[in-house]
């Protein structure tokens, strides 16, 4: 092409106004800076657990049984929120508790939307019959009361972390396939699918070169919904004794020990659950956060 | 024509979902080598369904009952998938007519041009690059690089039809379908799109088939134009001599209706009942599954 710098009588001035980055979008939300920030607080608080931990958080010893938290009458130094009925630190078996919630949170999750999406992406784009049997697998799916089929299944699987993970995918992949199919939906019938296949690129290329990055923003914050989710779920099955074997901190087996002993002191009960509330409106502030930030039409 | 690089043969075409109405009765054009052919037409005359038979993307609704289309010998309604596939991008490209929803909008400038150089035309990242930049250059985008890295959102209609030129003509097709390319954009703008359309094709004597409803905008850039109503061709022939002198009422009409500014407004006047009467009469007697010929 000899013309390159070959040039016309009109002249293009036209471009309109720069909006900020997706970057700085989400750098401006105080949703995503809080709950991001309070999550990413967490995960190094659980990677560091050993040498945050202020004490041994398995070491028992009962003359110093229900120590109440600092700045109470009975309050033993070293104890910030004082102590169990079996004289563990609450702190450190709350910091302890935050690494198996975070792991379900990220692995059973992510696994969800893994197999969740992929299935929606397949029935969205193909339509028809993958459609009509995927669609019906997800109706059949959902009429199962989740709680009930998540205790069946463990129960069925036996205790422990990879039955919970197991579990929470099995049941909530059907959250991110029923989304990610309309969605997959909606987009192929936009024009630049159309003008894709104008340029004669394979349906693999379009789905995943064109597509996909259309749902990925509503696929992210979903994910980080599914996170909080999964962390409750975790707690529940810990709570009924189905999750990690009991000499695992867990704030769900936390809660059930605390309950027990709730008169005597609230605060080993009342510690795991701000734990847990605090970090499921984490997530759920950070999932919405980020649907609002990434949304490409809402992007303008 | 021996110079005829796509010959549109006897195409019809039903609506399924409408009690098989046909939207195509026979239609027959020719684009010629290094020629801007216009198709005109009023809304639902039946040009983008030329348009979508050429480029394979026939919606559901629609069944072609007949004819062939002819393309560097080949049939292009008869070739498989992968066969067409092959042939779109590489010879034969669309300049879709709404930029504002023909662009990802969640991909790059960037990916979406170098995607077509890289996959149709077998060039390295780097070079797709180089390529895409100069392209941009060559349809008069002031800040290529600039542009390159934005998301279309970020431009206005007039660039992203730009880019979309720049991607057509890029990719080296003979063919190039522009699919009422201006309809989108404000008069202004439109002005500048048809000579840039006009100076690209002279420049690489791509041909064009101009799908429109502008009469303004094909008398300014086609060598020669097909007439088309309810699906027939009503008259072709060589842009001046068919818009000086109008043989069949249909164009009349349509040039009549055509508003004009040196002129008080006489309304649009509006198609000769005698010729819409005529139209029906040879729908209703059309019979899809013989496909026996109506008279031209």
């Amino acid at each position: 092409m000899e013309h390159w710098s070959a040039t016309l009588a009109t002249s293009t001035t036209d471009t309109g106004p720069q909006p900020p980055s997706v970057a700085a979008r989400l750098a401006g939300d105080p949703k995503v800076v809080c709950g991001g920030g309070f999550i990413l607080f967490l995960i190094i608080i659980a990677i560091a657990a050993p040498l945050v931990a202020p004490q041994d958080p398995l070491a028992q010893n009962l003359l110093m049984a229900t120590v109440p938290p600092a700045g109470f009458a009975e309050a033993e130094p070293g104890y910030l929120l004082g102590t169990d009925g079996l004289g563990r630190d609450v702190l450190s078996r709350v910091i302890l508790g935050a690494r198996v919630s975070l792991t379900v949170a990220f692995v059973a999750a992510g696994l969800a939307c893994l197999i969740g999406s992929l299935l929606g992406l397949l029935a969205g784009f193909l339509g028809d019959r993958a459609d009509a049997v995927i669609s019906r697998l997800v109706d059949i799916w959902m009429a199962f009361p989740p709680v009930l089929l998540s205790i069946l299944l463990v129960a069925v699987l036996g205790a422990g972390l990879h039955s919970v993970i197991i579990a929470i995918v099995v049941i909530d992949w059907t959250r991110f396939c029923r989304v990610v199919r309309i969605e997959t939906m909606a987009q192929s019938q936009m024009d630049y699918v159309a003008a894709a296949r104008t340029i004669g690129f394979s349906r693999p290329a379009i789905l995943f070169r064109e597509i996909l990055p259309n749902v990925v923003p509503v696929l992210i914050a979903l994910l980080t919904l599914e996170m909080g989710i999964a962390v409750v779920v975790e707690a529940i099955l810990s709570f009924v004794g189905l999750s990690v074997s009991s000499d695992t901190p867990t704030w769900g087996g936390m809660i059930a020990e605390g309950r027990q002993i709730v008169h005597e002191g609230w605060w080993v009960l009342a510690a795991p659950l701000v734990a847990l509330f605090a970090t499921v409106v984490a997530f759920n502030q950070l999932g919405d956060g980020l649907a609002r930030s990434l949304d490409p039409v809402l992007r303008r | 024509m021996s110079g005829s690089r796509l010959a549109v043969e006897a195409l019809s075409a039903i609506s399924l979902r409408d009690g098989n109405r046909p939207i195509l009765r026979r239609v027959s054009l020719a684009v010629d080598t290094g020629e801007v052919h216009g198709l005109v037409g009023e809304s639902g005359a039946g040009k983008s369904t030329i348009a979508r038979a050429i480029l394979g993307i026939i919606p559901s609704q629609v069944k072609i009952t007949g004819g062939r289309i002819g393309f560097e010998g080949r049939d292009l309604l008869t070739l498989s998938p992968k066969e067409l596939r092959a042939v779109l991008g590489r010879d034969i490209a669309l300049v879709p007519q709404d930029p504002s929803t023909a662009l990802n909008p969640a991909r790059r400038i960037d990916a979406l041009m170098t995607d077509g150089l890289r996959l149709k035309r077998g060039l390295s990242m780097k070079d797709a690059r180089l390529r895409a930049h100069a392209l941009l250059d060559e349809v008069q985008i002031r800040d290529p690089e600039r542009v390159l890295g934005s998301y279309p959102h970020q431009l206005s209609g007039g660039m992203r039809q730009r880019v979309l030129i720049a991607a057509a003509f890029g990719l080296e097709p003979k063919l190039v379908i522009a699919d009422e390319p201006t309809t989108a954009l404000d008069v202004t703008v439109q002005k500048q799109i048809l000579r840039l359309i006009r100076a690209l094709q002279e420049r690489h004597g791509t041909s064009v088939l101009f799908v429109s409803h502008d009469l303004g905008a094909v008398a300014k850039i086609c060598d020669r134009l097909t007439v088309l109503y309810m699906g027939k061709v009503m008259e072709q022939g060589a842009t001046a001599e068919v818009l000086a002198a109008p043989r069949h009422p249909y164009t009349r009409a349509l040039l009549a209706a055509n508003p004009r500014y040196d002129r008080p407004d006489t309304g649009l006047e509006p198609t000769p009942p005698e010729v819409i009467a005529a139209l029906r009469a040879e729908i209703a007697a059309f019979d899809v599954s013989s496909e026996a010929p109506p008279d031209g």
